[in-house]
């Protein structure tokens, strides 16, 4: 599945153009970004947290060369999924929430 | 955020759509990533990440309680890789 897919998903459910479907959904996944990118946590209920965590550095090693480098700290995004879309995927269960 | 405020937001931002159809959107997406990995299908977003399944084998555990040992049953996860553009957008340097 792809962004193209889940834009017709949402032109199926509402009755909007393709082209307002399209940009909706541009419009949802960029202010998702634009909040994670502050360092914010974006929580949505029945599905799952966005996270980011600051990773520090640690002792890496080149794959190609054996050169042993220093990883730099990072920030990066976890998700970490709810039990209502952990039991979903698992056992096929129907969502109540 | 929350998912209130992201439609909060989302709204705001898109001109003439009310607030109960930018849920009705919101819930759509979600839904439909959901749908899409409970039937093993992964979800590919350019510029935002991947939703895959990941599998767990069954494994030995303990019962915290009693240290009894248990056995945890295999199961599938969600799992999600963030794409190179959001990866970079979050680790701004």
């Amino acid at each position: 599945m792809t962004k193209a897919d889940i834009v017709s998903e949402v032109y199926e459910k509402v009755g909007l153009s393709k082209k307002e479907a399209t940009d909706i959904v541009e419009t949802v996944l960029d202010t998702i970004k634009d909040t994670l990118k502050g360092g914010e946590t974006v929580k949505i209920a029945g599905f799952g947290n966005f996270v980011i965590r600051e990773k520090g550095s640690r002792k890496g090693r080149n794959p190609k060369t054996g050169e042993n480098i220093e990883i730099t700290p990072r920030k990066v995004v976890t998700f970490k999924p709810s039990m209502i879309f952990k039991d979903f995927v698992d056992k096929g269960k129907e969502e109540t929430a | 955020m929350t998912k209130a405020e992201l439609v909060e937001k989302v709204s705001d931002k898109v001109d003439g759509l009310t607030k109960k159809q930018t849920e009705v959107i919101i819930n759509t997406i979600f839904d439909s990533i959901k749908d899409s990995l409970a039937i093993g299908d992964k979800i590919e977003i350019r510029g935002f990440g991947s939703f895959k399944i990941r599998s767990r084998k069954q494994r030995e555990g303990r019962n915290p309680k009693t240290g009894s040992p248990v056995s945890v049953p295999s199961k599938k996860v969600p799992f999600f890789k963030a794409g190179k553009e959001l990866k970079e957008l979050v680790d701004n340097k």
